[in-house]
């Protein structure tokens, strides 16, 4: 066992195989044949038959159920089980389609399996293996054409052709770069910058309206988008990916950080929804520590800290938004997020 | 036939016309493809049976439910971002902004006949394609299937593991849910995490800036076109490679590396393995029938803004997602530019994981300078420190899978989700090591009492006390064919430094072998057998070669 399958030891310098004593045991062989029932038993493999013919049926069945569910049992129009075009239809046409197509289907296999493993012969039988390397005067005539080949190119007389060959290869992969250049623009300043401009009103998620300061009640949080930004506003949803923001209001004696107090109103600061880790949506807030955090990769922020990362994978406290009270009571921005929101990139720290 | 009676041989005549339609239509098949030769080569070639065999073609037959289920959808599914109000029957939805894609999904899951269960057969397909992948690929890891002639195949299905991936993760991204689109949000945040070219790259595949207009669409052409077709192709190798090295077969009486035993591939394998698509189909029918998967209704469209705790990925794209929850908050700035090592660093773990597959078969054939053919296949016990590794991986695997799912653990566990946190940044460190120390010792214990079993036979519970005092169990030796398994395979020992070999090769095979049982000789089995012998004339000499025992004799 320690030669190899055409006879050959191993070429490779050294093995870690042990040689074993005597080359080991011999190989017995093949054990002797057993007989399963249905080879000497008629009566088993009648009923091996009548299995398997009866499971071919069973599939035929199935067929059928398949067929006239897709008739009897449709989401919109008719319905034995429910009326058409409600969630209930939809359940009974998927139920007893699929269940039609599943008996169809899977008996078919059952049959075939059970035919197999019962009626047709189980007698193992063996194949010889070769080695897989081809012969000696394959290797030989393949080395032949392909020197042979090379020379009546002439490729090692001739090293002008063969520089330019590899020059020519070489350079028509950058040509790759030019029709991949014109999936996307250039990043630009596009990601040092959101909707907020100064002056615009901070504006509930779900219904766009501003929010005054005295609606904001203690320990509460909003999700709030800038004011304007509609279903209308070019490129909607990268604006809305980039704006996305959260006030909470905590109480100034606890919050730790005289910058981030000052850039919100009595208590209400105003920060980006979006993780500084991988960008999603920081949605959590926890009334009683006063921490926000991330359901992705759990990045904790602590809100009375300038939304300082106290846990997790994120780096960067969430930007915040300064705001201010216009003349109305209504929450405005004074001015854009300081520093891009989001992800960390390259060359995050740059201004543009 | 020309003497039979007229009604048997009405019976006769059937088959007979039946072959020789069959005669004429081969006749005509092979004269214009030559098919003759490929029934010749194909028909009768043997393939082993064995219940860990069919786990690769668990994973091609979902394949072909990926695809029949996947063409279905396509005709109802529009890959667009398109803004539309929704107005279908779902309910809770009427009214709500969404992108066609969305809108598309809903419509073909409610109103299509149909749709929405080969949308679930789709899921459900694919997430059954990967553990079938998985399962099989440390099937073939762990009986060393991967050593030569089929290390390029190990590196074709790996590559078929990670496209799968790759085909699940743009597949689940299309219906833009609010799911998936924080998926591909991650996705952009990994992105621009690379250093230099990150936001450049982000920029060209979403188009723009996250989410754009033109991720969808793109996703899609991925999904149905280059990744299917890349997967087809290498499947394609994959079976050649398969039919030109024949299938390995486990050790057994008669079995060698020159060998293959087992059944014809007609009618048998056409039987067996063809009902054995039916029998996947069936089943991954019947889950789809009545287990909903990926209710996209639920999560509503994307929309930026929000996202629901619990968020998780499909079970394979896990593990990605768990390395990004354990690292910490590592981040530096050096001459004002962002290194995002809370990104870079679980990548460059992921990529480690999958390079050491990858490259394990080279690994080992450079550790025990074997280049010998194997076609018999390891027990997985013979080979303590390669099952060591293999369940080393898979634990780094689990846990950065679990790592991904502590929200739900913490939930359900009532547990810091802090501390659970903790625990896998630790886990991932300390398992690994510890699984190997504990697997490598079990394979060596099992090597041990296959050992015993081989030199000694099987315990028949008849104990007999000797005059001296001494108690002697009798063994039934073992026939030559069971025994044949427990002695089959190979010996290795550790190398030492000098005389081509390197200090480090002779460190590697010292780690792989120091412990190393080897497997018994026949002269230590004629030994045992002497042995045996000898107690035996003595326990006749005692016992008259009647072992009832005193209070049965009694009886008699």
């Amino acid at each position: 066992m320690t030669d190899n399958l055409d006879g050959t030891t191993p070429a490779k310098g050294v093995s870690a195989i042990a040689p074993k004593e005597g080359g080991g045991f011999p190989n017995p062989g093949l054990p002797p044949h057993v007989h399963r029932q249905a080879d000497t038993d008629k009566r088993a493999e009648k009923r091996a038959e009548k299995i398997v013919a009866g499971m071919f049926v069973l599939s035929i069945l199935g067929t059928v159920l398949f067929i006239a569910s897709y008739f009897v049992f449709t989401p919109m129009d008719t319905n034995l089980l429910a009326e058409g075009g409600t969630l209930r239809a939809v359940f009974w046409s998927n139920l007893f389609t699929g269940l039609g197509l599943a008996i169809a289907v899977f008996f078919i296999g059952a049959a075939a399996v059970h035919w197999a493993k019962t009626l047709m012969p189980d007698d193992e039988m063996v194949e010889e293996r070769h080695a897989t390397r081809s012969s000696d005067e394959s290797r030989d005539r393949a080395v032949e054409i392909i020197t042979g080949g090379l020379q009546e190119s002439g490729i090692a007389r001739r090293p002008v052709i063969v520089t330019a060959m590899v020059g020519a290869l070489a350079a028509l992969p950058i040509a790759v770069l030019a029709p991949l250049s014109t999936l996307g623009p250039l990043p630009g300043n596009k990601l040092h910058h959101t909707f907020w401009k100064p002056g615009m009103r901070l504006t509930r998620d779900h219904d766009g309206t501003p929010i005054r300061a005295d609606e904001v009640a203690m320990n509460s949080i909003f999700h709030v988008m800038p004011e304007g930004l509609t279903e209308e506003t070019p490129h909607f949803l990268n604006e809305r990916a980039k704006a996305a923001a959260v006030i909470v209001r905590i109480d100034p004696a606890i919050g730790k950080n005289e910058e981030s107090l000052a850039n919100g109103h009595q208590g209400i600061l105003a920060f980006s929804k979006i993780c500084t880790h991988v960008g999603c949506p920081v949605a959590l807030y926890e009334q009683q520590t006063h921490h926000m955090l991330c359901p992705c990769h759990q990045s904790t922020f602590d809100v009375t800290d300038a939304a300082k990362v106290i846990f997790g994978p994120a780096h960067r406290p969430l930007p915040q938004l300064p705001i201010e009270v216009d003349a109305e009571g209504y929450l405005v921005a004074t001015g854009d997020f300081p520093e891009p929101i989001g992800p960390s990139f390259w060359d995050l720290h740059k201004d543009k | 036939m020309t003497t039979t009676t007229p009604s048997s041989q009405k019976q006769d005549a059937q088959p007979g016309r039946v072959a020789r339609l069959g005669a004429v239509g081969g006749d005509w098949l092979d004269q214009r493809t030559a098919g003759g030769g490929l029934v010749k080569f194909l028909g009768r070639k043997i393939f082993p049976d064995h219940w860990s065999f069919m786990f690769g073609e668990v994973a091609l037959y979902s394949f072909v439910i990926l695809l029949v289920s996947g063409t279905f959808l396509t005709m109802f599914f529009v890959p667009s971002m398109d803004e539309v109000v929704y107005d279908g029957v779902y309910g809770p939805m009427q009214g709500a902004h969404m992108s066609r894609a969305f809108e598309s999904t809903l419509h073909l899951s409610f109103e299509v006949k149909g749709g929405l269960l080969f949308r679930q057969m789709h899921h459900w397909a694919a997430l059954v394609f990967m553990v079938a992948i998985f399962v099989h690929m440390f099937r073939v890891f762990f009986t060393g299937a991967f050593r030569k002639p089929r290390e390029l195949n190990w590196l074709v299905g790996f590559s078929l593991m990670v496209l799968g991936m790759v085909a699940g993760f743009s597949g689940y991204s299309l219906p833009d849910d609010v799911l998936s689109g924080n998926g591909l949000r991650v996705v952009d945040g990994l992105m621009k995490g690379i250093p230099i070219v990150g936001t450049y790259l982000s920029m060209l595949l979403f188009g723009g800036e996250f989410p754009g207009h033109d991720i969808i669409p793109r996703l899609f052409t991925i999904h149905i076109l280059l990744v299917p077709a890349a997967i087809l192709g290498l499947i394609a190798i994959h079976l050649t490679l398969l039919v030109l090295s024949k299938h390995t077969h486990y050790p057994g009486p008669g079995r060698t590396d020159r060998n293959v035993v087992g059944f014809p591939v007609f009618p048998v394998y056409a039987a067996k393995a063809g009902g054995f698509f039916f029998l996947v189909f069936g089943i991954i029918t019947l889950i789809s029938a009545t287990t909903a998967i990926n209710a996209v209704w639920i999560y509503g469209p994307y929309d930026p803004s929000p996202v629901s705790a619990g968020s998780q990925p499909d079970w394979y794209m896990l593990w990605t997602d768990g390395g990004l929850r354990l690292i910490p908050g590592w981040e530096f700035t050096i001459f004002g530019y962002v290194i995002s090592l809370n990104i870079l660093l679980p990548m460059a773990i992921y990529g480690g994981l999958l390079a050491f597959l990858a490259l394990y078969p080279f690994l080992e054939a450079w550790v025990t300078g074997d280049d010998r053919e194997h076609h018999v296949l390891d027990l997985p016990y013979n080979n303590p420190v390669r099952t060591g590794l293999g369940v080393a991986w898979i634990t780094i695997y689990l846990i950065l899978a679990l790592g991904a799912t502590n929200d739900l653990i913490a939930l359900k566990l009532h547990l810091s989700i802090n501390d659970l946190t903790w625990l896998f940044r630790v886990s991932i460190f300390v398992a690994p090591v510890l699984v190997f120390y504990i697997t490598k010792r079990l394979c060596i214990a099992m090597q041990r009492h296959k050992r015993g079993l081989a030199l000694h036979g099987v315990e028949t519970s008849k104990v007999v006390r000797m005059p001296n005092g001494e108690m002697l169990e009798i063994h039934e030796p073992l026939n030559e064919y069971d025994r044949w398994v427990l002695v089959q395979h190979d010996d290795f020992r550790p190398l030492k430094a000098g005389k081509g070999v390197s200090a480090l090769r002779a460190k590697a095979t010292s780690f792989f072998f120091k412990d190393y049982i080897s497997p018994v000789t026949p002269a230590e089995l004629r030994e045992a057998l002497d042995h045996a012998a000898h107690e035996k004339h003595e326990i006749d000499a005692v016992t008259g070669g009647d072992y009832t025992v005193p209070s049965a004799k009694v009886g008699h």
